[in-house]
């Protein structure tokens, strides 16, 4: 057991620098760099070359690489380019704004999530089943830019219920925020939950239709007792790697809907910095963003692993 | 006066089809269950056998509703019932062993609660009251050292394990009636043996009635008193056990009997035309009219009716049932399999084979070489001849495909030679093999469902090879395929139609004719009848020997089922564990069964008559690994020497007939043994 967490993390470890190097890679080919953005139209001559020398980007790329790698290892990312401020500091309050909000998403939206997978699940084909999973396709097929606006327009705009846009500074405290990330979560809930129901509808189906559930009812087990104990513990085994990889992507911060609702996250930092070419910051992001899809999968498998008692033998056996 | 435990009245069970039609599954069944007896339920897939079973039980499956009748228990409809009066007897009073407990036990729950479970809700037993039960329970099926079983999960036991695990959880609420859905396919040959035997024991321990339900006669003829045959939802015969097998009055349980190779008989069986009906295809006449051999005319138009004949105390649904009264079953059986022609014109040579499953370690890999000093199949050593029919036999897990993979290259062995036409050294990497070899050798799988692709139309499964191996194309191509499919009895119209569109029988036609068109010269058939049903198997073998004598093939047929190999091969390899323990000309082997394991596993075939009992003459243990030392057998061998055979690999020894075993008592000693017992 203890081998195997350990391949997985080591298996993780590569993954981070295979990404590290193809975003280093990627934004090295790409025409432009930070001088030429920021200088704009002056970009020639000795000012280019001045900007290149401040920036260090007249080093050779591999040179530069390693040293920002040492320094990602050291958990210091460098400076930010445009703005020239730690990138620790320009993160730090983006991560937890994102946090906040993939946290109320979570929090919201997954219960929910299994509630409606399970209730469409047992009364499949009726009544219940019909008008969530109608509900479901519909929130599902909805881009989110769409449904996010909508949204604003009905409970901001009409209704005039809520705030339409997040006007808060980035540092803003958690209280702060709380008031203002209801519209956001609605808009990432829905099209989040729907997904999620849709595959514990079909998880729980699958079960339902097994052999040892019908021997559970044939054996005189009350329905509500089957559906706990021989059912459900079986379905919600592979949701959790769907919870999981959902999770990664809220806590990668929802670029669209942080976009529309002006929020400041992790997501709508992406869009800025890579528009304004700030390669150590996009370059700290995705291995940000990388970081937490690794770390959540890993936690996901020893989870199933620990849960299937299946998988458990084996991996004894081994 | 017989006390009746469930009473079934005119019970129809069918769906509503896509174009709103209403179709039964089930047509007007009437018939009892008397307590203390056995009722045997015999029919082929799809007859409505199961439906039957789960329908006394209360319990109809998603998509099928009942459209009339009843089923009486404790005179209350048990159709008609609530759930929570439903909770009350399932399990207490009417108790279900599925067919495949592997898949019928939780997984995410222990053996211990799952059998509590049944206690809890069926018994008013205290917590320790029930351990002590459980305990019991185990014990009575036989498990050993039940505790330890109460804590594993049901993926931890062996599948004879799991089904003695579902009849401990039955038997838990002391139901009065007992219902096996074919509660030992699926089991090995000395496995289903020891079950049957229990539920036998249980039946007389318990006086609980059973229902049990299979479509095989072998097991229906050990456990029932009265069998129940049925056909395309109705129920053609009805009547006592000995009557039913021996002197079958319908048509149909009489061409299923002659369809069924028998150890007893040799050559091939009779094979019955036809297929079942799809339900909702017979509008009017007797559902069995087109595959009937005593039918008439007025088969056609009128349906028959359920006649009692009250000599035989049996009921049967045919005009013409007088015609079989009496019949005896003269051996109609026109020896079809074709001798072995004594030529030693050797086509395979398998030499000191061993093929190991152990995962290579990096180095290893580098090295391109195994270090295993127990692999799954170790030292086998075969010639076959040309025209041979070879088969190989043993419980799963004794290597039998194993074997087969690394014949077609799918397998690497590990070591050892395969040579090929007397000289020519097959690689063991099959991407170095040449083409001429890969056409040479040919592989019928078990499953037609899954070795054919369900996007390709037969016209396009068969032309594979014959533009891969001959580079035929166009109006030559098709020819062919046409000539092909004529050779498996398979009309052109067959060309456009999708595997889905077929029969099992039919598919696995299609999958002989994609093998033959390649024109091998081996065809290495894996369990190729096991998945059709008994009537079909028949047809299918009766093929295979006659396209063998057409073209001359050689065969390597690997089975579990010790009769249908007695019918087909020339040469039996008896495989124990990865070793061989036997070999030898199949009429000699199964006449004088020499190696005790050869023994075990013969005496625990079934056979479709009440009065022959089968042998246990081993326990049915699981061992999961070879031995590392001695011999693969001694674990389970009762006629066990003593060290010997736990340090050394026993030696070869042949007898006058040609038997070759591998065991350290005498042969002819062991002979003896056999005789004395």
């Amino acid at each position: 057991m203890l081998i195997l967490v350990l391949k997985r993390i080591l298996l993780g470890l590569i993954t981070l620098f295979i990404v590290s190097l193809i975003t280093f890679v990627g934004v090295e080919v790409l025409p432009g760099d930070a001088c030429t953005t920021y200088l704009e139209r002056e970009a020639y001559g000795a000012a280019l070359e001045a900007c290149y020398k401040r920036l260090g980007l007249d080093i050779p790329a591999y040179e530069r690489y390693v040293s920002w790698a040492i320094g990602v290892i050291q958990g210091d990312f460098g400076y930010s380019l445009s703005g020239e401020m730690k990138i620790n500091d320009v993160l730090g309050p983006r991560v937890k704004n994102s946090l906040v909000l993939a946290s109320a998403s979570i929090l919201i939206g997954i219960p929910i999530a299994l509630l409606l997978g399970i209730i469409t699940a047992l009364w499949r084909d009726k009544m219940p089943d019909i008008i969530i999973s109608t509900f479901t396709i519909f929130s599902m097929t909805i881009p989110e830019f769409i449904s996010a606006t909508l949204l604003i327009l009905i409970v901001a705009i009409w209704l005039e219920w809520l705030p339409g846009i997040v006007i808060v500074p980035t540092g803003a405290s958690v209280s702060e925020l709380l008031p203002n990330i209801i519209l956001p979560v609605i808009a990432i809930s829905m099209i989040m939950t729907a997904h999620m129901a849709r595959m514990v509808r079909s998880s729980v189906i699958q079960v339902m239709a097994s052999d040892y559930v019908q021997m559970a009812i044939l054996k005189g087990v009350p329905y509500w007792k089957m559906v706990f104990k021989h059912v459900l513990p079986n379905a919600l085994l592979p949701a959790i790697n769907v919870v999981a990889l959902t999770i990664a992507w809220l806590l990668g911060g929802v670029v669209v809907t942080e976009v529309v609702f002006n929020y400041p996250g992790l997501g709508r930092l992406v869009i800025e910095s890579i528009s304004n070419r700030d390669l150590p910051v996009v370059q700290a992001l995705a291995i940000i963003l990388a970081s937490i899809y690794v770390i959540i999968n890993l936690i996901a498998d020893l989870l199933t692993l620990m849960l299937n008692p299946r998988l458990k033998s084996l991996q004894i056996k081994k | 006066m017989q006390q009746v435990v469930q009473e079934i009245k005119n019970l129809s069970i069918g769906f509503t089809s896509k174009k709103g039609e209403q179709i039964s599954i089930l047509k007007n069944i009437s018939t009892t269950i008397n307590k203390g007896e056995t009722v045997g339920i015999v029919g082929e897939s799809g007859s409505g056998k199961s439906t039957l079973a789960l329908a006394m039980m209360g319990y109809v499956k998603h998509g099928l509703f009942t459209i009339s009748g009843e089923c009486i228990y404790q005179s209350n409809d048990i159709l008609k019932m609530k759930n929570r009066e439903l909770e009350n007897i399932r399990g207490r009073k009417i108790a279900m062993i599925p067919q495949n407990a592997g898949q019928s036990l939780t997984p995410n729950l222990k053996i211990g609660y799952q059998i509590d479970e049944a206690l809890r809700l069926h018994t008013n037993f205290q917590k320790e009251d029930r351990d002590v039960k459980i305990s019991e329970l185990l014990n009575k099926v036989r498990l050993p050292s039940p505790e330890t079983i109460a804590k594993r999960y049901p993926h931890e036991l062996s599948g004879g394990q799991q089904q003695r695990v579902a009849v401990a959880m039955a038997l838990a609420g002391s139901p009065d009636l007992l219902l096996l859905d074919e509660p030992t396919t699926g089991l090995d040959v000395t496995t289903q043996a020891h079950v049957l035997e229990l539920l036998n024991f249980i039946a007389k321990d318990t006086g609980t009635s059973m229902v049990y339900v299979s479509h095989d006669l072998g097991a229906i003829a050990q456990v029932s008193d009265r069998v129940i045959v049925m056909y395309s939802g109705e129920i053609v015969l009805d009547g006592p056990v000995r009557t039913i097998l021996k002197n079958p009055i319908h048509p149909y349980t009489y061409g299923l009997l002659k369809s069924i190779p028998k150890l007893t008989l040799s050559g091939l069986p009779n094979s019955m035309s036809g297929s079942q009906p799809q339900p909702g295809t017979i509008k009017e006449g007797c559902s069995f009219y087109d595959r009937c051999e005593f039918a008439e005319d007025k088969c056609k138009i009128n349906s028959p009716e359920l006649e009692f004949v009250s000599e035989l105390n049996t009921s049967v649904r045919c005009f013409n049932h007088k015609k079989l009264h009496k019949k005896k079953d003269e051996d109609t059986k026109s020896s079809k399999k074709v001798l072995r022609k004594l030529t030693k014109n050797e086509i395979l040579d398998i030499s000191s084979v061993s093929i190991s499953y152990a995962k290579q370690k990096f180095i290893e890999q580098l090295l391109n070489k195994i270090d295993d000093t127990n692999p799954t199949v170790k030292d086998i050593n075969i010639k076959i001849d040309k025209g041979e029919t070879l088969a190989l036999v043993g419980e799963s897990g004794s290597g039998k495909s194993t074997i087969l993979k690394s014949i077609a290259g799918l397998i690497k062995a590990k070591d050892g030679i395969i040579k090929f036409d007397k000289n020519k050294i097959l690689s063991n990497d099959l991407k170095k093999r040449d083409a001429n070899y890969l056409r040479a050798i040919q592989l019928i799988f078990q499953n037609p469902d899954e070795s054919l692709n369900p996007n390709h139309t037969v016209e396009e499964i068969v032309s594979q090879p014959l533009k891969l191996y001959f580079g035929l194309s166009g109006n030559e191509l098709k020819q062919k395929i046409i000539e092909v499919l004529k050779k498996v009895r398979l009309g052109e119209f067959y060309l456009t139609r999708y595997p889905r569109q077929l029969s099992g029988g039919e598919k696995q036609r299609v999958a002989v004719a994609r093998a033959f068109a390649a024109k091998p010269d081996i065809i290495l058939c894996d369990e190729v009848t096991s998945a059709l049903d008994v009537s079909v198997q028949a047809a299918v073998l009766n093929l295979l020997q006659e396209l063998k004598v057409d073209f001359g093939t050689t065969y390597i047929f690997v089975s579990h089922d010790l009769a249908v190999v007695k019918a087909i091969s020339d040469r039996v390899a008896v495989l124990y564990q990865g070793r061989l323990c036997e070999i030898g000309p199949s009429e000699n082997v199964y006449k004088f069964p020499s190696h005790p394991y050869t023994e075990v596993l013969l005496g625990a075939v079934l056979e479709p008559d009440p009065d022959i009992k089968p042998k246990l003459v081993a326990e049915d243990i699981v061992e999961e690994k070879p031995p590392e030392k001695g011999c693969s057998f001694q674990g389970r061998c009762p006629r066990l020497l003593g060290q010997i055979c736990k340090t050394d690999v026993p030696p070869w020894q042949i007898d006058e007939n040609g038997n070759a075993i591998r065991c350290h008592i005498k042969i002819n000693d062991l002979k003896n043994q056999q005789m004395s017992n």
